[in-house]
């Protein structure tokens, strides 16, 4: 990895303030991703600021009836811990679903959210990627791209043309969780809703994410409803354990007297961002517990779904993973 | 001389990261204070060492294995105040003030820790490259308490890889020391 300076501040504003005033300088927590990508030249802090000391790794009640997760706290504290588990077991199993029990312990909430894609071409410096070297173009849309994005790509223009998909687990349960991040930087605290964190690749796939230079993420914060009784995670992959999704699906509904009164759906492993769209959510709004209801619902969620060779089989696969999901949650078929 | 002179200042002043990087590409090392197995170790690090590093090539505990470096394959598996990570994705620098654990450190004045003991019993191994990971991962496993049946440590043990395949005698020596009874 390239050299770097190295800074330890003890509290928030000058974590900010060291930031912004060194160039090249970059926030490092867990440092799971980080450390991995500096390794491969990805990646090449001039200085990295490690907020470990700085205080927000609790889980908190909010005013609202919701949890606050601090974003230094571990993914496996988060995902174990007991007020998420009982309200929120959908965000606690999509965690366990990911990474492995060492990564885990590492992992911090506020890094899960800037994980970075696991496109083969953004870690191999010798081809061209869009998102590591803006306007150099795309590797993947020609290549091996069987892990990569079915929905929401950027295919227009070899200049920012995009198909990487976000890898997290936890961010597709926050996604259909209606999450909100809380973000500080020198202009104070804004929050944003989760749904608008992630970008799309769009013009500038080389920004994974809406936050501005120099703020930081201090907290996630989880409304009141958490979907404890019917909600299920699918995660589909190469193997059993500790691989990264092809196609994953939460699910988180509210069901009473066999009619469905709110409905979530998010999917990992298919675009830049979990992807949800809240008009195939509406269809089953009001409505009794159906399959057939299911699968118009996967066909809309994955409408204007394109695979580019390797990944064509993504789009059945998530709309099969969407029905079964759906059908986990509504307990019309045991989890295992 | 002055065209040695030259060159340099014109090498400084062409590099492509020039006001990016600091211009000493080669900052300080710092004193870096380190508790492993219950010792305190002072020693003269860059920051980008990782903790795997300083234990192998500064400390010489040669136990706590490098496979892939990139936190995929649970070789360099250490525990840090109990909790199981890789040592090849922290920096040493970043984990001052913890309680560094690694294979060097289980055995006590009795002999072996139980799983280690296991280990051999079921023989659990073939090289035996990841076998301290797997300890280690192991240990911590069981400190986190979450592992109640067969598939729980296989799932919860998967951060470890094993290329010899030994598995099925690792969970074997995992169950022993939990007193899980396999056929239950």
């Amino acid at each position: 990895m390239t050299n770097f300076s190295y800074f330890r501040p003890g509290d928030l504003n000058s974590a900010i303030g060291d930031l912004i005033t060194h160039e090249g300088a970059k926030f490092i927590a867990g440092g799971t991703n980080l450390l991995d990508l500096m390794k491969e030249n990805v990646e090449r802090p001039a200085r990295l600021v490690d907020i470990n000391q700085l205080s927000f790794n609790s889980i908190e009640e909010t005013e609202g009836g919701g949890l606050r997760l601090g974003a230094l706290m571990t993914n496996a504290d988060t995902a174990y811990h007991e007020n998420v588990q009982n309200r929120y077991p959908l965000l606690s199993h999509a965690i366990l679903a990911g990474a492995s029990a060492q990564l885990r312990n590492m992992a911090t909430n506020g890094g899960n959210l800037f994980q970075r894609t696991r496109c083969y071409y953004f870690y191999d410096l010798a081809t061209p990627c869009n998102k590591r070297e803006p306007g150099s173009g795309c590797g993947a849309i020609r290549g091996f791209n069987r892990i990569h994005a079915i929905l929401g790509t950027s295919d227009q223009k070899p200049e920012t043309a995009c198909i990487a998909t976000h890898p997290s687990d936890m961010c597709v349960a926050l996604a259909a969780l209606d999450a909100v991040v809380r973000v500080t930087g020198l202009a104070g605290e804004r929050t944003i809703p989760f749904a608008d964190f992630h970008r799309l690749p769009g013009d500038e796939p080389w920004r994974d994410n809406t936050i501005n230079p120099g703020e930081l993420v201090t907290a996630i914060d989880l409304p009141a409803k958490g979907f404890p009784q019917y909600y299920a995670y699918i995660k589909l992959r190469d193997r059993a354990s500790y691989a990264f999704a092809l196609v994953s699906v939460a699910v988180a509904l509210e069901i009473e007297n066999n009619r469905i009164t709110d409905a979530r759906i998010a999917l990992g492993g298919v675009a830049h961002k979990p992807w949800r769209k809240p008009d195939a959510e509406a269809m089953l709004i009001g409505q009794a517990v159906s399959v057939a209801d299911f699968q118009s619902v996967a066909e809309a969620l994955t409408e204007g779904a394109k695979g580019y060779g390797h990944n064509t089989f993504k789009i059945e696969l998530a709309k099969r993973a969407i029905v079964r999901a759906l059908q986990q949650a509504a307990k019309l078929e045991p989890t295992p | 001389m002055v065209s040695i002179l030259g060159i340099l200042t014109m090498q400084t002043t062409l590099s492509p990261e020039s006001g990016v990087r600091p211009k000493n590409t080669l900052p300080e090392k710092n004193t870096v204070t380190l508790t492993i197995n219950g010792s305190v170790h002072q020693l003269e690090l860059a920051p980008w060492t990782t903790l795997l590093d300083a234990l192998r090539e500064y400390l010489h505990l040669t136990g706590t294995k490098k496979g892939c470096d990139h936190g995929q394959c649970g070789a360099c598996t250490v525990l840090v105040d109990g909790k199981r990570i890789n040592s090849c994705l922290t920096l040493a620098v970043m984990k001052q003030d913890t309680e560094i654990l690694t294979i060097e450190g289980l055995a006590g004045e009795n002999g072996l820790h139980p799983l280690q003991t296991a280990f051999i019993e079921h023989d659990a191994y073939q090289c035996g490259y990841c076998t301290p990971g797997q300890i280690c991962s192991a240990v911590g496993m069981i400190n986190e308490g979450h592992a109640k049946t067969t598939d729980d440590i296989r799932e919860l043990m998967s951060g470890n890889i094993c290329r010899c395949g030994a598995y099925p005698h690792i969970v074997d020596a995992i169950e022993e020391v939990m007193q899980l009874d396999s056929n239950a």
